[in-house]
């Protein structure tokens, strides 16, 4: 069984590369300043795209997960997992057997031309609609892989304060 | 109910906060009977990351007094130890044991993206990039997935040796796993707290040869010996690299496990005021004195980014370097079977025992790392008040928001 961030050294072990190990050099410039997680953040953190207009030619990316299911339980019917449903028309979506026994590619992205998604959810994550997509696509995985979306302890409007002694 | 929270930068109290609630099919809702205090939460207390008013704690045993409707492996009235860490048991991950690494065991998964590019598991009283779960120093703990991170602790384990379940013994004994120790090996552990002696005494049961246990104290170097069955060193009295040599016929360990946790981040003044990151100390002393071929193993809570990591050795020497935080439901059942043939005794590791209302008081023996101090546990205290709600079944929790 493989463990976690498991290194090998020694002959054919030095391959992959990932964004942060492309991005080094910008590390180190940044460490001296914000070590830590800031800077390992400020590496990978997806950059905020505006709601594409179509007009610009610029297109949002593609946001994927992968589900641990097979295609058919993560669209069951062929419908749309209801995370998705709910952002209707804003998003297109697309899906594909994912390699190796591993489920079920699902992607998403802001359609091109389409404005926010009507009701409540822009107002949680604010003007960001690859944010918002993104959420969408992580709720769906959990729906599909647990059977629900994980709630915190206490939604962010209700958390009381704790009282004095 | 009365909780310790964290109320700023290295202030603690214990607070009246509201009682937890079942918020999906698959939560039970634990009494905490001990709750340990662990040297990872250090970081957290300097204040860096919890909201005013959060919970801590991550390790503890205690009882179910309500369960979701999902739930289908406890009932009300069980025993438990859980899992300090919070994993769904139903992702790709979980499904390959790799809990730590579960997709789903976070609240807020976008935050553990920013942070390490991908969600991790989950974990109890840490700030949301890790979960957004209140934390154990409480008197009842809601517990997500509790199909998959509780577990029935078998009669005869005590509630001091069961607590260690939680934690320390599952991510030292994945350190010895990990590193792949056989019979006949040679394995060097670096930190003697709960994990360091949890390490040390798995090597042994898994048939290591030698264990020799790495560090400065004294009194948990004498624990190692005594609970662990292994050789110590002190580091500041020492040549570790050339006594690590002497003790392997000159072929250096054959699996090295840091297990010094947070306590290797320290720094120097000088690095401090330019900003430096901290050096890993001991994952350096570890390479070094690896055999060639040998197995590194990187545990705990680390800075995210260290600097001068002697990368040429392990390629030069074709070493292997492995870290995870626990993948504990891996390895909780065949603990808790550990501890109730006796094979592992784990009760020694709390040195310090307080009521919840002295929790505060905890941390001080771990951040002065006061002699005899391994694991200080607090316990909410006796009499036990009644459930918070009565025990009962409520309609599942689908598709919140
Ligand atoms: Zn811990
Ligand atoms: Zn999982």
């Amino acid at each position: 069984m493989a463990g976690a961030g498991a290194v090998t050294g020694g002959t054919g072990g030095a391959g992959q590369v990932g964004p942060i190990a492309r991005l080094a050099g910008g590390g180190m410039a940044l460490g001296a300043a914000a070590a830590g997680a800031a800077a390992v953040r400020a590496l990978t953190a997806p950059r905020p795209v505006g709601w594409p207009d179509g007009g610009d030619g610029r297109r949002a990316r593609w946001q994927v997960v992968t589900v641990d299911r097979p295609p058919g339980q993560v669209l069951p019917e062929g419908r749309w997992p209801e995370p998705l449903r709910r952002l209707g028309d804003a998003v297109q979506v697309r899906v594909r057997p994912a390699p190796g026994d591993r489920g079920t590619e699902l992607a998403a992205r802001p359609r091109p031309g389409a404005g926010p998604p009507p009701g409540l959810a822009v107002h949680l994550v604010g003007d960001d609609p690859g944010r918002l997509v993104r959420r969408a696509l992580r709720q769906a995985k959990q729906l599909a892989e647990t059977g629900e979306v994980l709630r915190p302890d206490r939604d962010a409007l209700d958390r009381p304060a704790v009282t004095p002694e | 109910m009365r909780a310790l929270c964290w109320m700023g930068a290295g202030e603690l109290a214990v607070r009246q906060v509201p009682d937890p609630e079942l918020r999906n099919g698959h939560d039970a809702i634990v009494r905490v009977r001990r709750s340990a205090a662990c040297g990872a939460d250090l970081s957290l207390l300097a204040g860096r990351g919890p909201a005013v008013g959060e919970v801590l704690g991550h390790e503890f045993v205690g009882e179910v007094v309500e369960v979701g409707p999902e739930v289908r492996r406890h009932r009300v009235g069980d025993r438990v130890v859980v899992c300090s860490s919070v994993s769904c048991g139903s992702c790709w991950y979980c499904r390959r044991e790799l809990h730590s690494c579960c997709d789903n065991g976070s609240t807020d998964p976008e935050a553990g993206e920013a942070t390490w590019g991908h969600p991790v598991a989950g974990c109890f009283g840490q700030p949301r990039a890790q979960g957004g779960f209140a934390g154990s120093h409480a008197e009842y703990v809601r517990v997500p997935y509790a199909d998959v991170g509780a577990f029935a602790v078998p009669e005869p384990v005590s509630d001091d040796r069961a607590l260690f379940a939680s934690d320390a013994a599952p991510a030292g004994w994945m350190g010895a796993d990990l590193g792949g120790v056989r019979p006949g090996d040679v394995v060097a552990v670096w930190g003697a707290g709960a994990v360091g002696q949890v390490a040390a005494r798995a090597a042994r049961l898994l048939g290591a040869e030698r264990v020799v246990v790495v560090d400065r104290h004294p009194d948990r170097l004498r624990a190692a010996e005594r609970h662990a069955g292994a050789e110590t060193l002190d580091y500041r009295r020492v040549d570790v690299a050339a006594e690590l040599r002497d003790r392997s016929g000159g072929r250096g360990p054959d699996v090295c496990v840091d297990a010094g946790g947070a306590a290797d981040g320290a720094r120097s003044l000088g690095d401090r005021l330019t900003g430096a990151p901290p050096r890993p100390a001991a994952v350096r002393e570890a390479v070094h004195a690896c055999r060639k071929g040998g197995s590194v193993v990187v545990l705990g809570a680390h800075p995210a980014v260290v600097d001068r990591f002697p990368l040429g050795m392990v390629t030069a020497k074709g070493l292997t370097v492995r870290g995870a935080r626990q993948h504990g439901p891996r390895y909780i059942p065949m603990l808790l079977d550990r501890m109730a043939r006796d094979e592992l005794r784990t009760e020694y590791l709390a040195t310090h025992h307080l009521p919840l209302d002295r929790a505060p008081e905890a941390y001080t023996p771990l951040r002065t790392r006061a002699p005899g101090c391994l694991r200080p546990s607090s316990t909410p205290l006796p009499p036990p008040p009644p459930p918070p709600h009565p025990p009962t079944t409520t309609p599942p929790l689908r598709q919140p928001r």
